[in-house]
């Protein structure tokens, strides 16, 4: 243990404050696991490309806002255009009354205004889906959490109305921390979409915000699943996305990672029971100094289940990503098809991508591909683009655009799709006119 | 218009072009053909600018400026158009960007201001019609997924939209069948004006039954052994090119 682990947990305003007992025992048993935990250093395997020197050399630490914001002019970032959501807004941590929708729903409550039936499901399930020894931060997010959201789809109900969650976050007077933890639980045939959607009102920040997402996808039930980190410069992001899927089950995903000062999203899925399917979409975009790290981790424990992994990143300026693509295939898991496919794009010389695909193969009857390309441009693609007046330079941004937006272009959801085409637009410098007429 | 002489060109310290000469006048239209590796596609990539083709002698003039200094892109600009006779596919690349940007960097390369995005796609969508595609093309991938005669079409509404000077037809017929090879021929004949050249690069006489041609020259080991009118291309249909080559050796040695 060190002061810097105290001054993370000291973001706990106090002993545990939440009134569920489920919860109170979650943050205990986080504390310890946190505690017996070494704060990573370029020495840990996991954290071997990603340094958190930017996050450690804060020494007064990420303490807990009071109980206040302010949610004037934010109404602009909250909202997703032409999303047809049942929106849940947190501000700083806080949930703001203000920005979320008017109505609720019954599948969706915070956890402190669970009733008895969803304090249950939030009992049997909360922290189930995590091996928080192997997770300092989701260990962390355990010990810190006091409240958090449950979505809950009832066995072979098709939620039609979309779930979107948006943590926003606005520079304060001290470096401060968010604990996010989201719960999804879905029963037997049931169908659910989750949109996370995490932003911040400018480049100015200096939150930590540590997001831990558990989703239990039951027997044939589908999760959609999008995780959207638009927040700006200064923000620190770490935590994850921790899934259980139950037999035929399907977790389609899409992350979405801008970049930040430093982002880390751990992603990791079981294929617990046979005949599930995952299929998981990133893209990510860091540029300035700006520092982004997906590690997913797929355990395939038995036979008969799929993953398609596809993930694509553009480092500009001096940005660097990192991606660790792991899937361990135990030795039961029998007849599982298992892609993934990492490509890069480094748009200056003083970028950097670290790219690692790794698959532990214990069955002998799979059929598993990968790749890792750090790709330059197709020069025929470039040629055909020239022969037509487009100077290369001009080519090349094409192209980088083309490469990112052929993963936009399978979005099911227009309007996830039509939110970050512009910013990808802007990052490009596209003509946002003509983008409209393509949508 | 253009005027190429003694062009000699080697890919990958392979010579393909041999001194090749030919003098197009504006409006004229010119058929090249002749037998596989024979260099036909060499020269519209020799004369596209495109890269791993070097250039070890001779010159190709366009309107008096030589091509053969000048990148891809500028070639471009000045009116040479190369339609491919394999379209490249830009997944991620929606038709219309890629359409919009080329017209505009080859209008402002004519001193032309660039055109609003509303009257681009009228402009597109008219020129979609002539070529009997759907306008749903403009928004899919560059050629992504079109089938061989939808990219070729695609070619065309290119050529009609940016109005070059000189086109280039990279074997624009193979693979087409005989509706789409109307619609290309149509497109074609439709751009036909005193002040636009031809090349035609193809294997078949079929398509000048069309396209017919104001010159037939046949290109052998790299330089035009035999030229002629529309009559030559009925001539080879009949008798192959073997003699031509034999003819082209012994005038060699």
């Amino acid at each position: 243990m060190t002061d810097f682990h105290n001054t993370l947990l000291a973001a706990k305003s106090n002993e545990s404050n939440s009134s569920l007992s489920a919860i109170a025992a979650l943050n205990k048993s986080g504390t310890v696991s946190f505690l017996q935990q070494e704060i990573p250093t370029r020495k840990t395997e996991a954290w071997k490309f990603t340094s958190l020197f930017n996050f450690t050399s804060n020494e007064e630490g990420y303490g807990r806002l009071a109980e206040t914001h302010n949610a004037a002019g934010l109404d602009g970032i909250t909202t997703i255009p032409a999303l047809d959501a049942q929106r849940l807004v947190f501000v700083n941590g806080q949930y703001s009354e203000e920005l979320s929708s008017n109505e609720s729903i019954k599948n969706v409550v915070r956890f402190s205004q669970a009733n008895e039936a969803q304090q249950a499901i939030i009992a049997d399930n909360l922290g189930t889906s995590i091996e928080q020894e192997k997770h300092i931060f989701a260990a962390l997010n355990n010990a810190n959490t006091n409240d958090g959201i449950l979505v809950h789809v009832e066995k072979n109900e098709q939620l039609k109305t979309n779930i979107q969650i948006t943590h926003i976050t606005t520079a304060q007077a001290k470096p401060f921390t968010v604990a996010a933890r989201l719960l999804i639980v879905l029963e037997t045939g049931a169908q659910a979409t989750v949109i996370e959607h995490f932003a911040s009102n400018d480049a100015e920040q200096n939150c930590f915000v540590n997001a831990v997402t558990e989703a239990k996808v039951g027997a044939n039930a589908r999760l959609n699943h999008y995780r959207l980190q638009l927040m700006q410069e200064g923000s620190i992001q770490m935590g994850g996305v921790h899934v259980d899927l139950d037999r035929d089950a399907n977790y389609d995903s899409f992350q979405l990672g801008l970049g930040a000062k430093i982002v880390r999203n751990d992603i990791n899925v079981n294929h617990n029971v046979g005949g599930s399917h995952c299929e998981i979409v990133g893209v990510y975009l860091p540029q300035n100094k700006q520092l982004i790290d997906f590690h997913s981790n797929i355990e395939h424990k038995v036979a008969n289940c799929t993953t398609n992994e596809v993930f694509r990143g553009i480092m500009a300026d001096k940005s660097k990503a990192v991606f660790n693509g792991r899937i361990h295939i135990h030795p039961d898991a029998q007849k599982t098809l298992a892609g993934l496919s990492n490509k890069n794009l480094l748009l200056s010389n003083d970028a950097t991508i670290n790219t690692k695909p790794e698959l532990e193969i214990y069955a002998d009857d799979v059929r598993c591909a990968h790749g890792a390309t750090i790709a330059q441009l197709d020069e025929q693609a470039r040629f055909y683009l020239q022969s037509r007046g487009i100077s290369a330079a001009e080519a090349d941004v094409m192209l980088s655009f083309g490469f990112i937006n052929e993963l936009l272009e399978n979005l099911e959801l227009d309007a996830i799709r039509n939110l970050i085409r512009p910013i990808l637009a802007l990052r490009f410098g596209r003509d946002e006119e003509l983008m409209k007429h393509i949508g | 218009m253009l005027t190429i002489k003694d062009l000699q060109a080697s890919v990958e310290d392979k010579n393909i072009l041999k001194g090749l000469n030919l003098d197009i006048k504006p409006g004229e239209i010119h058929a090249i053909m002749g037998p596989n590796g024979a260099g036909k596609s060499t020269l519209g990539n020799v004369l596209s600018g495109r890269d791993g083709y070097e250039v070890t002698g001779g010159s190709a003039e366009l309107e008096g400026t030589n091509l053969l200094d000048l990148e891809a892109e500028e070639r471009a600009r000045l009116g040479l158009f190369l339609a491919f006779q394999y379209p490249v596919e830009i997944p991620g690349v929606s038709n219309l960007e890629f359409l919009k940007a080329s017209v505009d960097s080859v209008r402002a390369a004519q001193g032309k201001e660039a055109l609003d995005s509303v009257s681009f796609l009228k402009l597109a969508r008219a020129k979609c019609k002539l070529v009997n595609l759907d306008q749903s093309f403009l928004k899919r991938g560059v050629n992504e997924g079109f089938s061989g005669g939808e990219k070729k079409r695609n070619e065309i509404m290119q050529m009609m939209l940016l109005e070059p000077k000189i086109c280039i037809l990279d074997e624009t017929d193979s693979g087409l069948d005989i509706d789409a090879l109307q619609v290309v021929a149509e497109g074609v004949n439709s751009l036909r004006d005193p002040n636009r050249s031809f090349i035609i690069v193809t294997h078949y006489q079929r398509l000048l039954d069309y396209i017919v041609p104001d010159f037939v020259h046949v290109l052998a080991n790299g330089k035009i052994v035999k030229s002629g009118g529309k009559e030559l291309a009925l001539e080879l249909e009949e008798k192959g090119y073997g003699w031509l080559e034999d003819a082209a050796e012994n005038g060699a040695d």
